[in-house]
């Protein structure tokens, strides 16, 4: 065999360090031990570093009583409470901040987007002006004007501007009445439940019908007077089972109702601006990007401009918006973590800030920060992934 | 071959920038350097503060300058590095500084927990409230319900929460990063009242816009004894650092001035003569050279000459000495004798 | 016979051209579009004659004292001037600032030539400014040799630091960010899932809390002995994390090229280094060069974060002049300085971007 092959001439086989299958496997055992080996080394200097200098490790420091208080807290908080409850506080209020930027960046982005594509002249100037000049300064220094410098000249609390005797602005916050819930509101709770609950199922019908012939139904109406006539049906029948805390001028603050604290105002209003301009853009390349004969071929099936904008043109230019709306919606949740600059209680501040300060162990604490970050921007990611994936064009 | 340039002016790059620290023994390091690598505040007035030329002076300064006199004879071979209060100790456990004279307070968990030493205590301090006038607040006590402007990760907001649990009245913190966005907030009118260590406010209190405006309260809530922190596990440097700041003090008491220093060379006083090195165990115990005191005095003062030209009456803040008085005028400053 | 002369053209509707014309098209199109405008119009109205007489009108500009601005409603543009130094320079030395003009003026005068069409060797030059203009500006700064007095960074600070930090950050992480592309459409799984871990792992955490990191927890890192400078552990930090997103940027570049180019490539028998670095890579980079320019501009905004670390960029040093006594109350000024020097930056490389974007574009146009 091995003889008469010799005289077929067959190209030799290359050494076995030439083989790609061979070096590839070469190459990423390296790279595994060369990792490895760079973890362990860190691993071990910073055992040895931590234990050379005395600085107490683990996570029992999440037991023991945190000992300060916190400006803003969605849960019960006082100086009693643990260092892994001033976690929680700085993440729900990250979380806060992050989802109401959200909303607003996006309103703000397609309102900016849409305006700046309009015929008008006046308008389309504005909205560029305003997306060239937002988006070009650094958001930090956005949020430092907008607290340092808008909100400083507020008054203070007893000269507070009041509108309606229900609102008082000033340099405090906004204070607001907060609802108090008394017995028998449970039952308006349920009935916006049943209402929401039945809504769907009425649009999924609708949409069935439709579907099946042709007939349309005005799901949308219905559904908005479920959702509003069932629980104000509820709360009448309890007879107003709902009264208002009113905020009450005290020596030195407001006391009652609900407050938006300055420093919330401030970052909301510097995140969703400095977003919302690179949202608008975003919307504004989504729009470009679907063709004008989609209009034209709407136009020619007698669809009107509303339902052309609404069935033919935002479908295909979300398809380009969603990719570039979720980075900024990423970009947004990470630079909430600014607050810290101006005193907003969040998870960088709070935890990473002063809990870091009072028990000295940076690194658990550094840690769990950038674990919690890493974990909404994974959570982001999959929801809009999964969503991008669902209004994807489905080519058959 | 692009890539292979990088890699080398990047090591290059690390090779010139880094800088070893944190061997058992601090002071071969630090003469090696050929400086004294200092921790110090972003800016407080009094205390650490740079000029616009980016010279530092100050009372916490001071005593980086003496170690340096005592090092090297000369207090001019320091290297300041700014920190917030935040960064602090990890800089000092990381071995970026070697001594930290930054306004920190003395407590047990800092001392035991952080892996640090307090080698001392430079100035007594105590918690305060500043507010401004037109409230017509005359006590802390009254205080209830107000909100405080404080500066984030200080022993500060601990005090504020205990007093204010011990006295049963509510408060709400608003907490910054720096003392100029404190104080930033605090003449913006967010909070009723500035919280700090009392010494702190006098200097805080020149950057108001009305600094008139605004008077200190008498309440002292806590101690605050505030002191050079060096890191844990090398005694030679903890005896310099600490030493350093003695011999400022037991120079005020002999009365031994930067203007006098080399008169009282010819005193036969024994005490005067054993700190000037002249008789007694020198400064082979610190395992520096004879004339280590003499340096301080000579090029950093005495302790009350650094007070009043930093934070007494030579200077702005014009803070008297009250606690900080020498012990036989009154005040807590005693430095155990030289001998 | 008569020739059939049509007539002249009418003019047209004396409302549908010129001026008024243009507004009945662009202004006042509809009742709701009139609406609009007005609205618009009002609110321009209420805002810029304001701004223009704050910011120029009734503005001071003259003078070296806080009294030359007594009695101004306009901005005090003295406060800059007097500290114009200091927002440039930092805490360099007096003396030793024209090393810092010297270092960007060489970059002004290296830069112009790439910007000429006819200049041939494009690519070398590039590659010089890359890697051998750092190193000579790294010399000017922090001086010690050729009888430069050496400068500590800590002394570093304003504009200039600003601009160091983001040229840095973005030569350095350019290399870093090329490889973790390659790896991350290596074949081999392991290089693939590592670059994936890793690219994902920067672009999931804020600027922040790596900054911090590499402020309070790289020293622990570190074998015992070894210690970085506070600003090169920042710019550490902000490279590695500027890298994750430059991978994205060079990934787009190599997925944009076709897949006859790899196989032509393989098909001459080149290895996969050459492949790659003789023909994928100069097309694929020529293609995200835009890319690179945005990501610059979106690092040199987040160089301003540095100053929650404690260094003195311009925003930072500005900062700290608002706490100089002697200068209360004019931090609108500060910011609407900072807030300019910024924009002009950003505003004119997104311009630059665009505009690249559009010639190459065209060059791909079928």
């Amino acid at each position: 065999m091995a003889d008469e092959l010799r005289n077929v001439p067959v190209p030799a086989k290359p050494a076995l360090w030439r083989r790609p299958a061979v070096r590839s496997l070469v190459f990423q055992i390296l790279l595994v031990a060369g990792i490895g080996f760079f973890g362990y080394t860190i691993f071990q200097n910073t055992l040895h570093n931590l234990e050379q200098r005395g600085i107490s490790t683990g996570f029992g420091f999440l037991e023991n009583e945190a000992g300060f208080g916190i400006l803003m807290t969605l849960i019960p908080f006082d100086e009693t409470y643990t260092y892994g409850r001033t976690f929680l506080v700085g993440l729900l209020n990250t979380l806060l901040v992050a989802s109401l930027g959200i909303f607003f960046a996006t309103i703000i982005g397609f309102i900016m987007g849409v305006a700046r594509l309009s015929r008008n002249w006046i308008i389309s100037r504005l909205a560029t002006i305003y997306i060239e000049v937002f988006r070009n300064i650094p958001l930090l220094l956005q949020i430092m004007f907008w607290y340092f410098a808008v909100l400083r000249p507020l008054p203070g609390p007893r000269q507070s501007l009041i509108f309606n005797d229900t609102l008082f602005l000033s340099n405090r916050g906004l204070y607001m009445p907060s609802p108090v819930y008394e017995q028998g509101f449970w039952l308006v709770v349920v009935a916006l439940a049943v209402a929401i609950v039945a809504s769907i199922m009425i649009i999924r019908w609708a949409h069935k019908r439709q579907e099946a012939t042709g007939e349309q139904f005005h799901s949308v109406y219905a559904s908005i007077g479920l959702i509003v006539g069932l629980p104000l049906l509820a709360f009448f029948m309890m007879g107003m089972p709902l009264s208002w805390d009113f905020p009450v001028l005290q020596r030195f603050n407001m006391a009652g109702g609900m407050v938006v604290i300055p420093e919330l105002a401030a970052l909301l209003v510097a995140l969703s601006i400095y977003t919302g301009a690179f949202i608008a853009e975003a919307v504004r390349s989504g729009i470009l990007a679907v063709s004008h004969g989609q209009t034209e071929a709407a136009r020619a099936l007698g669809l009107r401009p509303g339902p052309t904008l609404r069935l033919v043109i935002i479908p295909q230019a979300l398809r380009v918006i969603i990719p570039q709306l979720t980075s900024q919606y990423l970009n947004l949740t990470k630079n909430s973590s600014l607050a810290t600059a101006i005193g907003y209680p969040d998870l960088v501040a709070v935890f990473a800030g002063t809990t870091l300060n009072q028990t000295g162990q940076a690194v658990e604490v550094i840690a769990m920060t950038m674990a919690v970050y890493l974990a909404i921007s994974l959570t982001i990611s999959l929801f809009m992934n999964w969503y991008n994936k669902r209004i994807q064009l489905v080519e058959r | 071959m692009k890539k292979i340039h990088v890699i080398a002016s990047a090591v290059t790059l690390t090779a010139v920038m880094s800088t070893s620290a944190f061997a058992g023994a601090t002071l071969d390091e630090v003469k090696k350097k050929g400086f004294v690598q200092c921790g110090v505040s972003t800016g407080l007035p009094g205390f650490s503060s740079a000029d616009e030329k980016g010279n530092w002076s100050g009372l916490d300064v001071d005593v980086c300058r003496a170690v340096a006199a005592a090092v090297f004879g000369d207090a001019a071979k320091v290297k300041y590095t700014p920190l917030t209060a935040k960064e602090r100790f990890t800089a000092l456990q990381s071995g970026e500084i070697d001594m930290l004279p930054r306004n920190t307070t003395w407590t047990l968990t800092r001392d035991t927990s952080l892996g640090l030493n307090f080698a001392g205590v430079n100035y007594y301090d105590g918690q305060g409230f500043m507010v401004t006038k037109s409230l017509g607040v005359k006590s802390a006590l009254e205080l209830d319900g107000a909100s405080f402007c404080i500066q984030a990760g200080t022993t500060t907001e601990l005090n504020l929460a205990d007093y204010f649990r011990a006295n049963n009245m509510k408060y709400t913190p608003v907490t910054f990063d720096s003392s100029d966005e404190t104080v930033k907030a605090f003449d913006a009118g967010r909070c009723d009242a500035l919280t700090s260590d009392q010494s702190q406010l006098y200097a805080l209190r020149i950057k108001l816009g009305n600094p008139d405006g605004a008077i200190v309260l008498p309440e002292i809530i806590s101690k605050e004894p505030l002191g050079p922190v060096v890191a844990q596990g090398d005694d030679e440097w903890f005896n310099i650092v600490r030493w350093s700041l003695f011999a400022m003090v037991n120079a005020e008491e002999l009365g031994i001035s930067s203007a006098n220093v080399d008169e009282k060379k010819a005193s036969t006083d024994p005490n005067i003569r054993r700190l000037l090195g002249l008789e007694g165990i020198k400064g082979s115990g610190l395992g520096l050279s004879d004339d280590w005191a003499v340096n301080i005095v000579k090029q950093v003062g005495n302790y009350g000459e650094s007070f009043e030209r930093n934070v007494g009456a030579g200077s702005s803040l014009k803070i008297s000495r009250g606690l900080n008085a020498l012990w036989n005028k009154g005040g807590l400053q005693y430095a155990p004798p030289i001998r | 016979m008569t020739v059939h002369t049509p007539h002249p053209d009418l003019p047209p509707p004396t409302l549908s051209v010129g001026v008024l014309g243009w507004l009945r098209s662009n202004l006042f199109s509809s009742p709701l579009h009139t609406l609009l405008s007005l609205f618009a119009i009002y609110l321009v109205y209420l805002t810029v004659p304001p701004i223009i007489s704050w910011v120029f009108l009734d503005s001071t500009w003259v003078g070296d004292t806080r009294e030359a601005c007594s009695g101004t409603t306009g901005a005090c543009w003295v406060f800059v001037k007097v500290r114009m130094n200091q927002f440039m320079y930092g805490f360099f030395p007096e003396s030793e600032y024209w090393r810092i003009n010297l270092a960007f003026g060489l970059l002004i005068v290296l830069a112009i030539p790439l910007f000429i069409k006819k200049f041939q060797h494009k690519g070398k030059l590039a590659i010089f400014i890359l890697v051998f203009y750092p190193i000579i500006t790294f010399q000017l700064f922090s001086g010690g040799n050729f009888g430069l007095t050496p400068v500590e960074t800590s002394k570093w600070g304003g504009l200039s630091l600003t601009l160091i930090l983001a040229g840095v950050g973005i030569v350095a992480s350019l290399p870093i960010g090329i490889v973790l592309a390659l790896g991350r459409r290596s074949e081999m799984p392991i290089v693939r899932s590592v670059c994936v871990v890793f690219i994902e792992f920067w672009r999931g955490v804020p600027l922040i809390t790596v900054l911090f990191m590499s402020s309070v927890m790289l020293p622990l890192f570190l074998p015992e002995g070894t210690n970085f400078d506070k600003l090169l552990r920042a710019m550490i930090g902000i490279a590695l994390f500027q890298s994750a997103y430059m991978a994205e940027v060079v990934r787009g570049g190599l997925a944009a090229i076709p897949k006859g180019q790899y196989e032509a490539a393989e098909a001459l028998g080149l290895s996969y280094w050459k492949s790659m670095g003789l023909i994928i890579l100069p097309q694929a980079l020529k293609l995200v060069i835009p890319g690179i320019v945005n990501t610059f501009i979106a690092l040199f905004k987040d160089t301003t974060l540095v100053l929650i670390i404690g260094l003195f960029d311009l925003l930072a040093i500005i900062q700290q002049a608002f706490a100089d006594p002697d200068w209360l109350g004019f931090s609108i000024e500060g910011y609407v300085f900072a807030a300019s020097i910024f924009w002009i930056f950003c505003f004119s490389m997104s311009r630059y971007s665009m505009a690249l974007e559009k010639k190459l574009h065209t060059g791909h146009a079928r």
